[in-house]
């Protein structure tokens, strides 16, 4: 391992623990509701995003359908607590448990396709998941589940008052997506994943267990991604199918990553930083009249984005990195 | 369930089949051609019913007159996103599978956006067209008219799509640009040009496919959504890039889908298609008729 790579992991862990600590302090000084919940979206995002980049940017293997694990780890927690009043702390573990264990059995079929079949593959999957979830009466079916409000603490993982917790929280699950990502970037499984995605039958004659290490990116990030629903279901205390499941929300959740540097440590969290925000002032300041001005804004950003930056905003940053990840 | 409506619902099925075919083939089209796939192929669809209803609703042109014009509009259409979007895409360095997923899909966001401001999000419906709520009776089936008739444009689109392909200058330059498009230059063929007629050609087909489906259908923003996930598991089930294959997986789309609808409850009905594509791509992975 040569001393500039140290060296750069060891930097990047310094930036991240100084970028967390100025972030757990912003909210202290900006008390505008509105805009802390951006903050709160910003950091789910960012999580979410890591999360992805895990399977689809490291491992190569471009799902269409993570919004499957989102509504997984959303509906688990929201059932759980409105059916057998499990506090939302478990229903989270529980999530992530099933979300990561329906990505492996769905991941025995689906590594064997290649490409576009692959992603297309995903999408069906998360839109059946979609289809059964709107015909379950016994999980609300199409109208969803209003998750009622029992307590206003740390226990319950409901707040009523502020939305400080709830900030806080997203910071420790974006920090910990990042870390996760970090770690496993300078791991066995980092750059068996990375072989695998540069090209899996040279990985496969060097000894690397192709399948199982698509099996292990699967399981990371859609528990990471699980609990991110789990979340957002005490966030907004109102969950429906078609806002946790939708496909939309398979391609929010990557498009961060496509921003700012698919498959990159940084990528997410600068893409998120910078689409977000957009995203929600677009919306409330030219969508408000429903007139799809918004739509457009935020399309056309996507289209000059990717044409103009293939290889994600990171690229800006530093030249070194761009080399790094070559 | 009598033998009498099982023979009904699959004639149904078939019809409409062939018209999830006609929606599929450009897209088939267009990723054989360059292996890209067109994530703004549902908002294409939306188009072309709203041109329909627009010449309908302005001009009094029946729907069955004015599919020429959409599918004219169309090709316009298809030919300037290859020129102004898909062009530069495709000239990334790095992931290029991701960009052009996500310029077509911000292409998507921005027709939608566009639908709603100009449009509005109103359900419209072209009402009283020649074909509009008629049935034929054949053999004791009824068939609805709109259905029937998509299904016999489908079916002369696959046959001049065929002949297209395998009979003029053009569409051997076609078949040339998709075996090796960086031979090509040699014989003095312009990738970019075959590119975009492809493109053209593409939209021209879910052109026909939205003048049709405006006869029966409501037009919505956001009503091409739905139809192109039917539309990408038609040509993934066919095979990818494969023209037949487009054609043969809309018809086993039709059919599944109306036999689902037996069975289930209707709000279901594509768990059907979505499951046997899955189990049709689990066990050959790169589809029916997709080359191996």
């Amino acid at each position: 391992m040569d001393k500039q790579f140290v060296a750069r992991r060891r930097r990047d862990l310094i930036t991240a623990a100084g970028l967390a600590a100025v972030a757990a302090i912003v909210p202290l000084f900006v008390k505008d509701v509105y805009v802390q919940n951006i903050m709160v979206l910003t950091l789910m995002y960012a999580a979410l995003s890591q999360s992805w980049n895990i399977l689809s940017g490291y491992c190569g293997q471009i799902s269409l359908g993570h919004a499957l694990y989102f509504g997984l780890g959303a509906y688990t927690t929201a059932l759980l607590f409105t059916k057998f009043g499990v506090l939302p702390w478990f229903g989270m573990i529980a999530g992530g448990l099933i979300s990561a264990a329906i990505a492996m059995a769905l991941g025995y079929p689906c590594f064997r396709l290649g490409g576009h079949y692959f992603a297309i593959a995903t999408i069906v999957i998360a839109e059946i998941g979609l289809l059964l979830i709107q015909n379950w009466d016994w999980a609300g079916a199409a109208l969803g589940i209003d998750i009622p409000v029992r307590g206003d603490s740390w226990l319950k993982f409901q707040f009523t008052r502020s939305k400080l917790p709830y900030f806080y929280f997203a910071l420790v699950l974006a920090c910990v997506a990042w870390f996760v990502t970090w770690w496993l970037e300078d791991s066995k499984w980092g750059y068996w994943w990375r072989a695998v995605k540069d090209n899996p039958q040279a990985a496969e004659s060097l000894g690397v267990v192709v399948f199982n290490s698509k099996m292990g990116a699967a399981a990371v990030s859609a528990f990471l991604v699980a609990v991110g629903g789990s979340f957002y279901a005490q966030f907004v205390s109102y969950i429906d199918p078609g806002s946790v499941m939708g496909f939309q929300f398979s391609l929010l959740m990557a498009l961060p990553a496509v921003l700012g540097g698919i498959g990159t440590l940084w990528g997410p969290l600068l893409g998120a930083v910078i689409l977000i925000p957009i995203t929600e002032l677009t919306r409330s300041y030219i969508g408000g009249s429903g007139r799809g001005v918004d739509l457009i804004v935020y399309g056309a950003l996507i289209i000059l984005i990717a044409l103009a930056r293939p290889e994600g905003l990171v690229g800006l940053f530093s030249r070194r990195r761009k080399e790094a990840t070559r | 369930m009598t033998a009498e409506t099982i023979i009904q619902s699959l004639a149904s099925g078939l019809l409409m089949g062939l018209l999830y075919g006609l929606i599929a083939v450009g897209l088939a089209l267009i990723f054989g051609l360059m292996d890209v796939v067109n994530f703004a192929h549902g908002e294409f669809l939306m188009l072309a019913m709203y041109v329909t209803f627009f010449l309908f609703t302005f001009f009094a042109i029946d729907p069955l007159l004015s599919a020429p014009l959409a599918a004219a509009a169309l090709f316009v259409l298809g030919a300037a996103v290859y020129l102004l979007i898909v062009r530069f895409a495709m000239r990334a360095k790095a992931n290029v599978g991701m960009v052009q997923i996500f310029a077509t899909f911000g292409l998507a966001i921005v027709m939608r956006g566009l639908a709603q401001l100009f449009f509005t999000a109103d359900y419209r419906s072209v009402p009283n067209s020649w074909l509009g709520g008629k049935t034929v009776s054949v053999a004791g089936i009824y068939l609805p008219q709109p259905q029937l008739f998509g299904a016999l444009v489908a079916i002369a689109a696959f046959g001049g799509l065929y002949l297209f392909i395998n009979r003029t200058d053009f569409g051997r330059a076609l078949e040339a640009t998709r075996e090796d498009p960086g031979a090509v230059a040699l014989v003095g063929i312009d990738k970019n040009r075959v590119f975009a007629l492809g493109w053209g050609l593409g939209g021209a087909l879910v052109g026909l496919a939205g003048a049709i489906m405006a006869t029966f259908f409501y037009i919505y923003p956001d009503v091409g959504a739905s139809f192109a996930l039917i539309a990408y598991v038609t040509v993934a089930l066919g095979g990818f890039g494969s023209v037949f294959g487009a054609f043969a997986g809309g018809i086993v789309v039709g059919l599944v889908e109306a036999t689902t609808a037996l069975i289930l409850p209707p709000s279901l009905k594509s768990v059907g298609i979505y499951a046997v594509y899955l189990l049709v791509v689990f066990i050959r992975p790169r589809g029916l008729f997709g080359s191996m």
